[in-house]
């Protein structure tokens, strides 16, 4: 026969309340441990804060620009040679319907100098190429300095510069007669071009009106990249019918293609490096676990007179393990908070400097997940770290819990050192 | 009749055997202690106990007395159930803990049994009320009640105009009488006493004494341990060990039992 007793059950108020004294009277240890916890998740969130609102704010301005812009360049033909798109190329892929406009440049065999003094094999990598007139709204870009090619400055010996150009040349500013060496002669610059996001080819480019390349520099004409912006709905079935219309004797010698579809993928290709980032946050995180657990079982060996006390007073192993875990939980939702705390006023800091949409990854977070598990582990850093906790929390718990209770009381096995250390 | 006490009586209906045979007349003893080994492992083992047996009825104040090293706080840890002897059987209200696992060992110390240690044991950054009301943390109670509770329990040691004090702004006396209240605050059927007196001044340990027979005179039973042959001369019983050995009882001598309060304090 076994007699029964009634055995009490901890209340979930009073665990909690045992949680909060058990950190309340550590508060040095306890603050900092969480702190390790809040370094690794504020750095997690950070992390992901700041590529998904960098990666917001380069999509942002891809929006901006348009994804409706086609590129057309003159591909290499069967004999490996650069071809040649024909000189109506242009006019034929405007009478395509859904197209809006039409712009293209093509490149001269020119160099472009700072000055005659300068040795012919330092070209700085740049090209000059002929562009046409309405070149600068089609691509999305507009002037740092001065003025475009008009009908005019397109006929005479008269040069934009790219930004990239304008920053080789050392030229930043215009100034009435500020001109570079091109080609064998002085061509006047009348203006210089931002930075263009969508076609970064432009802007290493020194350009020219068609006329003033046909007249100067011996350029035969043929376009070598046309800029095509067609309604966004169509912009599929534009993309199938440009190579055919630009160059119908050979399409194959044809490459299109979108740079917003690009810088998308660059994008994405930015947010997977983030995985280093995300990885270094996770093994931070794994540190603060680790100093949670380390902290409880030190914990666990200082208190062992407190949970010699409350067998005593009749707590059962699982109270006592109970409690442990309970402070460690608590401890790392602390850290967890302060961490998110931290981390998302850093990204919105940040991201508010930089001008971008401010994206703080729980919400970032919930899309991802949808897509593929890949944050899955530092989409709960909270949940990770109590876990973590939690786990290793069991060890220095079962062997203390697992004793009879006379030996973390003060016992004549214990020896008088342990029965004399006064209370906590 | 509450269930536990009808368990109570199944055992002792069940092991009529027992050794002591001092169950005719008076209340019922409400630890038994037969035949207790208790060894140490090591070469040579130690014997800490050897064959020990006493009982303890309710409302007794016994003291069990003897030099350093005779056995007295081993002897309470088995009493107490924080350990198991190597052999023999203790019986705490005719419950043999030999046969309880470990939930139910904690329900009983819970519920039944009693503990003052020499060192307090007081969690300093708690009120005394609060102190005391943990003592019935684990026995399923609510804040508000143990609180009462503890209440009354501080109001009986002397103490209810300092419940909001922390353990630290008390004398140790003070403190003491906290830790006093704290093992009676659950009405336990006995309480052990480890060196009660230990840390205390000539003054405070005869206050501490007067607390613990005022105690029992309204019918707590507590069992005093302690190494001072003149703090156990004041007690009506006196046990005395050497060596692990019972070597006097003074059992039937001055057995003073108070009926008038045994409902209160089981």
């Amino acid at each position: 026969m076994t007699a029964s007793i009634p055995v009490g059950n901890l209340r979930a108020s009073d665990l909690a309340r045992l949680a909060v004294v058990g950190l309340r009277t550590r508060k040095l240890r306890a603050s900092l441990s969480a702190l390790g916890i809040a370094i690794g998740v504020a750095a997690i969130v950070a992390v992901l804060g700041l590529s998904s609102s960098s990666e917001a704010g380069l999509l942002a301005e891809i929006n901006r620009l348009g994804t409706n812009l086609l590129t057309v360049t003159n591909g290499q033909s069967v004999f490996g040679q650069a071809a040649e798109l024909p000189l109506v190329g242009p006019q034929m892929i405007g009478r395509i319907g859904p197209v809006t406009a039409v712009q293209y440049v093509g490149s001269t065999s020119a160099e472009v100098f700072r000055s005659p003094l300068i040795p012919s094999i330092n070209t700085n990598a740049l090209t000059v190429d002929a562009a046409s007139l309405g070149l600068l709204a089609d691509l999305g870009t507009t002037m740092a300095h001065g003025r475009y090619l008009n009908a005019a400055t397109a006929t005479e010996p008269v040069c934009v510069l790219g930004a990239a150009a304008a920053q080789r040349l050392g030229i930043d500013r215009v100034y009435t007669g500020e001109r570079v060496w091109l080609g064998g002669q002085w061509f006047y610059v009348s203006g210089i071009l931002r930075s263009s996001v969508l076609t970064p080819e432009i802007d290493s480019s020194v350009l020219v009106g068609f006329p003033a390349a046909m007249t100067y520099l011996g350029f035969d004409g043929h376009p070598s990249e046309i800029y095509v912006r067609a309604a966004t709905s169509q912009v599929a079935a534009v993309d199938s019918a440009l190579a055919a219309t630009a160059n119908p004797e050979s399409p194959d010698e044809v490459d299109v293609s979108q740079p917003s579809a690009a810088l998308v993928a660059q994008a994405d290709a930015q947010s997977a490096l983030n995985g280093l980032f995300l990885g270094l946050g996770a093994v931070a995180l794994l540190i603060g676990a680790v100093g949670v657990a380390n902290i409880m079982v030190i914990s666990v060996l200082e208190r062992r007179s407190e949970i010699g006390l409350r067998r005593a007073l009749g707590a059962t192993r699982s109270h006592v393990r109970t409690q442990f875990v309970a402070e460690a939980i608590l401890l790392s939702l602390a850290g967890g908070a302060v961490g998110v705390a931290l981390g998302a006023a850093s990204t919105a800091i940040y991201a508010s400097a930089r001008g971008w949409a401010v994206v703080v990854p729980p919400a970032r977070l919930g899309r991802r997940t949808g897509r593929r598990p890949r944050h899955r582990g530092a989409c709960r850093p909270l949940a990770g770290a109590s876990r973590g906790a939690h786990v290793a929390d069991r060890g220095p718990l079962e062997r203390v819990t697992g004793q009879p209770p006379a030996v973390p009381l003060p016992s004549c096995r214990a020896g008088p050192s342990l029965a004399r250390s006064a209370p906590r | 009749m509450s269930a536990s006490d009808a368990n109570v009586l199944d055992t002792l209906s069940m092991e009529p055997a027992l050794a002591t045979g001092q169950r005719r007349g008076g209340p019922a003893p409400v630890l038994e202690v037969e035949a207790l080994d208790k060894l140490y492992p090591g070469e040579p083992p130690v014997v800490a106990l050897s064959q020990v047996s006493f009982s303890v009825r309710a409302g007794e104040l016994v003291g069990i007395v003897g030099p350093s090293g005779s056995g007295k706080t081993t002897l309470l840890h088995l009493m107490g159930t924080l350990d198991r002897p190597s052999s023999g059987t203790v019986r705490i209200t005719g419950l043999d803990v030999a046969r309880l696992p470990d939930r139910q060992l904690s329900a009983l110390r819970a519920t039944r049994i009693g503990f003052v240690f020499q060192q307090f044991f007081l969690a300093e950054h708690q009120s005394a009320l609060d102190n005391v009301a943990d003592g019935l943390l684990y026995a399923g109670a609510g804040i508000a009640e143990r609180r009462a509770r503890a209440a009354e329990a501080l109001d009986q040691v002397g103490l209810g105009a300092r419940s909001r004090a922390r353990p630290t702004q008390l004398s140790g006396g003070e403190r003491q009488r906290v830790a006093i209240a704290r093992a009676l605050v659950g009405s336990p059927a006995i309480v052990l006493a480890d060196e009660p007196t230990g840390n205390l001044d000539s003054a405070n340990s005869q206050a501490i004494l007067a607390l613990l027979e005022a105690l029992n005179a309204s019918g707590a039973t507590i069992l005093v341990i302690t190494h001072e042959r003149e703090i156990a001369k004041r007690l009506p019983r006196q046990i005395e060990l050497l060596d692990g050995r019972l070597v006097a009882d003074s059992a039937g001598s001055s057995p003073t039992p108070a009926p008038a309060g045994a409902s209160q304090w089981r």
